[in-house]
């Protein structure tokens, strides 16, 4: 993926990601969600920026061996999903044997290079 | 529903490979036969209904809804329809709406999809665009993985394992045996499925539905259509139900229930006035395995947790009490994903009318379901057909 043209939203919460200063967005009944979005998915009212948890919980993973041309130099590799406080998000799992990946594992947010592209990619460290 | 849609005629290709052939010339093929199966003239159909989800990708070719029609011999407003592998469940849909209240006395619904003349790679490509482009392409997930997030949550949660989901495609396979327009005709063994290589954990190979070419069709007319032109229409869409959930899977309360479903499911059944228990027979989205038990527990058949065992246990086999995938499903008769939501309704006409291969497994069958379900069920289609009495 290009980032010649940046994708607003997405690209400025890896930056943030980066600089250690991760946030998510609020809604006024406690839903989080990340960027971008003009209003909260569940009530259509109005987001307030917070900031992200530090530690998520992963909640499902799998080893992925078929990948799609843009991660094929990456595979096998572990896909997650992870909550952390209201908010989820899907990230590769890296840094631990997939052998060793479990269901409500304890991750920290990270952003690291593929190997297929060079492109960024949202990551879940094991902490 | 404020009255039914009744079915005229349907129309399938065989599904399987056949990557030199053109979405346009498969479409025209089932089109034909749908027509033909109505007895009508193709200058009868007064709007069409059409599914597609990657013809940009596989083909280049956008703007598919006059080519539907210019496919078919009919010109008539056509709009193409994409909900991902519902497409063509929506397009029924809409069409079985548009006769039903009476703006058309005769839709064609159907749709099509190339998917073999894309490498592997490619293929995978395509059908994630079902998924959130931003938030889990770009980390990496797949389609097949996508359903592997759900089916390992499913364990952690319900417990049960590859064996229980093997049993699922066992069946599915079994189903399609006899069915000439599947893209498997061959029965597996439980060791098959759990030996075939991985794809993405838990799923092997024969987890997964295959890619596929094809195309399906059916002719709806209203009653008054009907009585004036001497058509048989044994069968009638009485019911149909959409539901929409959020795109990632991450943003949603669980991982293991498809609320969309269940929402179509519900609108779907009180629209024809029935509930699960009236159900004879079911044709539902198998893309993976998990994908048939999410939608057996969702349209209220089974409890959470309790559909994993339903195959294994035979109760939604041929002779079970609840019949599911007597096609074949996705899993066997093939999945070119446009067309697969009209094939559901092609393939069940034909089980609930006599003449399916499968028909006698269900010979008293009066009321049948479609599941139709686009992405990791960020979209859903269920329709309710009935034996006209």
């Amino acid at each position: 993926m290009s980032e010649t043209v940046r994708d607003a939203g997405y690209d400025d919460f890896l930056d943030a990601v980066e600089d250690g200063e991760p946030y998510y967005l609020e809604g006024s009944e406690g839903d989080g969600w990340l960027p971008p979005r003009s209003v909260d998915p569940n009530t259509g009212g109005e987001l307030s920026e917070e900031p992200l948890p530090e530690v998520g919980e992963l909640e499902s993973y799998t080893v992925t061996q078929v990948a799609s041309p843009a991660f094929v130099d990456d595979a096998p590799f572990v896909v997650g999903v992870a909550s952390f406080g209201p908010v989820g998000a899907t990230g590769m799992v890296v840094g631990v044997d997939p052998d060793d990946v479990e269901i409500g594992m304890t991750v920290e947010l990270g952003v690291e290079r593929t190997e297929t592209t060079d492109d960024r990619v949202l990551v879940f460290h094991p902490r | 529903m404020v009255s039914r849609a009744p079915i005229a005629g349907v129309g399938m290709t065989p599904f399987g490979k056949s990557p030199e052939r053109t979405a346009r010339e498969l479409f025209g093929d089932a089109a034909s036969e749908a027509i033909a199966d109505a007895g009508i003239e193709p200058a009868a159909v007064e709007e069409v209904f059409y599914g597609n989800f990657m013809g940009e990708f596989a083909e280049g070719q956008g703007h598919q809804g006059p080519m539907a029609a210019e496919a078919a011999g009919v010109t008539a407003p056509a709009t193409r329809f994409d909900s991902a592998c519902a497409s063509s469940g929506v397009a029924v849909r809409f069409g079985a709406r548009a006769v039903a209240r009476g703006d058309v006395d005769v839709a064609l619904v159907g749709g099509a999809e190339r998917m073999t003349n894309l490498s592997t790679a490619d293929g995978t490509s395509a059908l994630a665009a079902a998924a959130d482009a931003l938030w889990e392409i770009r980390a990496g997930v797949t389609f097949p993985g996508a359903y592997s997030l759900m089916a390992n949550r499913y364990f952690h949660e319900h417990g049960g394992g590859r064996e229980e989901l093997a049993h699922v495609a066992v069946k599915n396979h079994e189903n399609a045996v006899e069915n000439e327009l599947a893209q498997f005709q061959r029965a597996i063994e439980v060791e098959d499925v759990l030996e075939a290589p991985t794809v993405c954990s838990p799923f092997g190979l024969y987890d997964c539905s295959p890619m596929s070419d094809g195309a399906s069709a059916a002719v709806l007319v209203s009653d008054e259509y009907a009585d004036e032109h001497g058509l048989e229409t044994p069968v009638a869409i009485t019911g149909t139900g959409q539901g929409s959930d959020r795109l990632a899977l991450h943003d949603r309360a669980s991982m293991v229930e498809t609320p969309a479903a269940r929402r179509a499911g519900e609108r779907a059944f009180a629209e024809a006035g029935i509930e699960p228990a009236d159900v004879d027979v079911a044709e539902v989205h198998d893309c993976f395995t998990i994908a048939e038990v999410l939608a057996l527990e969702s349209l209220g058949f089974y409890e959470p947790g309790e559909g994993l065992a339903a195959a294994r246990e035979g109760e939604t086999t041929a002779d079970g009490e609840l019949p599911v995938n007597l096609s074949g499903g996705l899993k066997a008769k093939g999945h070119p994903v446009g067309a697969t939501g009209c094939a559901q309704i092609s393939e069940l006409t034909k089980l609930l009318r006599g003449d399916h291969v499968n028909s006698d497994a269900v010979a008293d069958a009066e009321v049948g379901v479609t599941h139709n379900a686009g992405g990791t069920v960020a979209s859903c289609v269920v329709t309710v057909l009935e034996v006209m009495g």
